[in-house]
């Protein structure tokens, strides 16, 4: 079964192409193009839809206040392009500034990223490696607290950190991230770990290689595929949090990223949607370009490893 | 290999490298799992004893300050399951949870099926569109959503003003709780879908050639196929996808709550997320608040029971 699955599924697209004789397939073949402009027309209707959204935060950006608040749309910038809504998001002294947002976003991030990787790593050894008592407690307790839904959470962890002292501190942000995305990560490394033959571990032992060194320099290899796809993961997820960094990042000069952004709208004045949307288009830069790149491992590790059949 | 559902898994392949593991030892593991034990017995086992204290006591915001906690039995549960705001909000939140899972869900399957039948220019031209909406920031996509909808200058307004003839400028849509909905569940579709059509298309790919050219030349239509071979394949992964997107969609929290700030009527659109929230962080009422929270948490873990059994189950652990 195992061997033979592979190239089953690469014929999959291709075999029904094959089918039908001489005439019906020509009567087929009419049909089956004007079916194929159909679904080429619906997949253009579906392109302009699911990027609408993108494209109009991005021409928004470029455009000056006076042609925001117009009622004749402009749907280029052409010869009105400026930069000056990104010179207000990143300058203007008014709200809470940019770059000290930008700063705790990238520092929280990088512990996350960081401490995630390596702890998810060490766990998903354990539980693909050794047969334990415990072991499959353990993988059903990380399953459930997935479900636990943080918005349920917030206020007793809003009295932990309060009560450590760690309340508008990176770390006490980075812990709480932490504990948000390592069941995921731990279980998505896990389907990846896995993956990887223990026989390659046990041969290099053999060698004369110390279980650390097999684990360091065989398994981890292996991995990059996998820790790229949960790194991603958690890059994104404390990139774009936001409730969580709405209790504990109570003071202006630790605001993230998403915090900084919501300073745009205030009660007592008119939004400015043109430094708003150049607000989004800097904070979302960042996440769609490592999203593109690991696009392809990110839905097949969510098929093979969390979501799997 | 023990049900017969995992013969028919597409990710049948994967059992044989998920084998039980064979080296046995007590303390090493143990060793490696300590730090992620701990991190997560500090910041999800113990808020979680602390939530379920707390929704036993009176918890305001005099308790925060250090007076001491006084225990109430009951109080919190009975007060919440008889206030009829509570019960509104959570019939609320399941409405907008099965109008969002639904609409996800037969959208993103039926892309899948489309992006089967497209060539490879334009497969990859909606699934740069799909990805592109999947990778927004969710608060960064709620208010770009917000400016489309913009009372004075929205695109929206502005369209339907050419289109119609009538003048729809200063039209507020999320004012009107129905209408505010609607936009959040535009917003919340939009972005779920990516990941329900890659997944079923990824699932789908994987169901064999041959079955679907036999079944074809045996006569069966298209929707036939799907429903009597596609489906029994994929049918897993479906389970799994609209148990997590009830999950996701059931405890939305930033959509609602920034679409609020941008324009709408609280009370009237709170989900069961928001009102924990605004019970709680922004009223006091903390004592209260972590009874729904604990009502909550039961709630989900019943949900996703299923999903966590089947799961242990299909993995063989």
């Amino acid at each position: 079964m195992s061997t033979l699955n592979p190239t089953v599924a690469g014929t999959a697209t291709t075999a029904p192409r094959s089918s039908g004789s001489g005439p019906r397939k020509t009567r087929e073949g009419q049909r089956k193009k004007v079916s194929n402009v159909v679904y080429s027309v619906i997949a253009v209707i579906v392109f302009a839809a699911s990027a609408f959204p993108v494209y109009w935060m991005i021409n928004s950006s470029f455009l000056p206040t006076n042609m925001i608040r117009s009622t004749d749309l402009t749907f280029f910038p052409g010869s009105s392009f400026t930069i000056d809504n990104y010179k207000n998001a990143i300058f203007n002294q008014e709200r809470a500034p940019f770059l000290p947002a930008l700063g705790n976003s990238v520092l929280v991030t990088f512990f996350v990223l960081i401490v995630s990787m390596v702890l998810a790593f060490l766990a998903s050894l354990a539980v693909t490696r050794f047969n334990f008592k415990g072991r499959k407690a353990f993988i059903i307790a990380i399953l459930a607290v997935q479900m636990i839904p943080g918005e349920a959470m917030m206020i007793s962890i809003f009295r932990i950190i309060d009560g450590w002292q760690l309340l508008n501190s990176i770390i006490g942000l980075g812990i709480v991230y932490l504990s948000g995305v390592l069941p995921f990560t731990i279980w998505t490394l896990r389907g990846f770990v896995a993956g990887v033959p223990a026989e390659l571990e046990e041969a290099a032992m053999i060698d004369g290689c110390s279980r650390a060194k097999a684990f360091w320099r065989i398994t981890f290899p292996l991995l990059a595929p996998g820790l790229v796809a949960t790194g991603v993961f958690a890059f994104i997820q404390a990139w774009n949090e936001f409730v969580m960094a709405l209790i504990i990042m109570t003071r202006p000069e630790s605001m993230t990223l998403p915090l900084w952004l919501r300073t745009f709208q205030q009660a007592t004045q008119a939004t400015n949607w043109g430094g708003l949307m150049a607000g989004s288009v800097l904070i979302a830069i960042p996440v769609v370009i490592f999203f593109l790149i690991v696009q392809g491992r990110m839905t097949g590790g969510l098929v093979s490893g969390a979501v799997k059949g | 290999m023990s049900s017969s559902t995992l013969e028919s898994s597409p990710a049948v392949e994967l059992k044989d490298t998920l084998k039980p593991p064979k080296k046995r030892s007590s303390k090493l593991p143990w060793l490696l799992l300590a730090p992620s034990l701990l991190v997560l017995a500090i910041m999800v086992g113990y808020p979680l004893v602390n939530l379920f204290i707390m929704s036993f006591q009176k918890y305001e915001r005099a308790q925060l300050m250090g007076v001491p906690a006084e225990w109430v039995g009951f109080q919190n549960y009975t007060d919440t399951l008889t206030d009829p705001v509570f019960w509104t909000v959570l019939a609320r939140s399941f409405a907008f949870m099965v109008v969002c899972v639904f609409l996800t869900m037969a959208i993103g399957i039926l892309l899948a099926l489309l992006m089967m039948r497209l060539n490879k220019f334009f497969r990859l031209l909606v699934s740069i569109g799909l990805l592109l909406a999947w990778a927004m920031p969710a608060l960064a996509a709620v208010i770009v959503w917000g400016w489309i909808f913009d009372t004075q200058y929205g695109v929206v307004n502005n369209v339907l003003t050419k289109i119609t003839g009538d003048n729809w400028m200063g039209h507020s849509w999320l004012i009107n709780p129905l209408m505010f909905y609607i936009v959040a569940a535009l917003i919340i579709v939009w972005q779920s879908v990516p990941f329900v059509a890659f997944t079923m298309y990824a699932g789908l790919t994987q169901v064999p050639g041959e079955v679907l050219e036999a079944a074809s030349l045996d006569g069966a239509t298209p929707a036939q196929r799907f429903r009597l071979i596609m489906v029994p394949y994929v049918r897993s992964i479906i389970v799994v996808l609209i148990i997590l997107s009830i999950i996701w969609d059931l405890r939305v929290f930033t959509q609602i709550f920034v679409l609020q700030g941008i324009g709408g009527i609280a009370e009237k659109t709170n989900t069961i997320g928001v009102y924990i929230y605004q019970m709680g962080m922004a009223q006091g009422h903390y004592g209260t608040a972590s009874a729904i929270a604990v009502i909550l948490v039961f709630i989900m873990m019943g949900i996703s029971y299923y999903y966590v059994r089947q799961t242990v189950k299909e993995e063989e652990l």
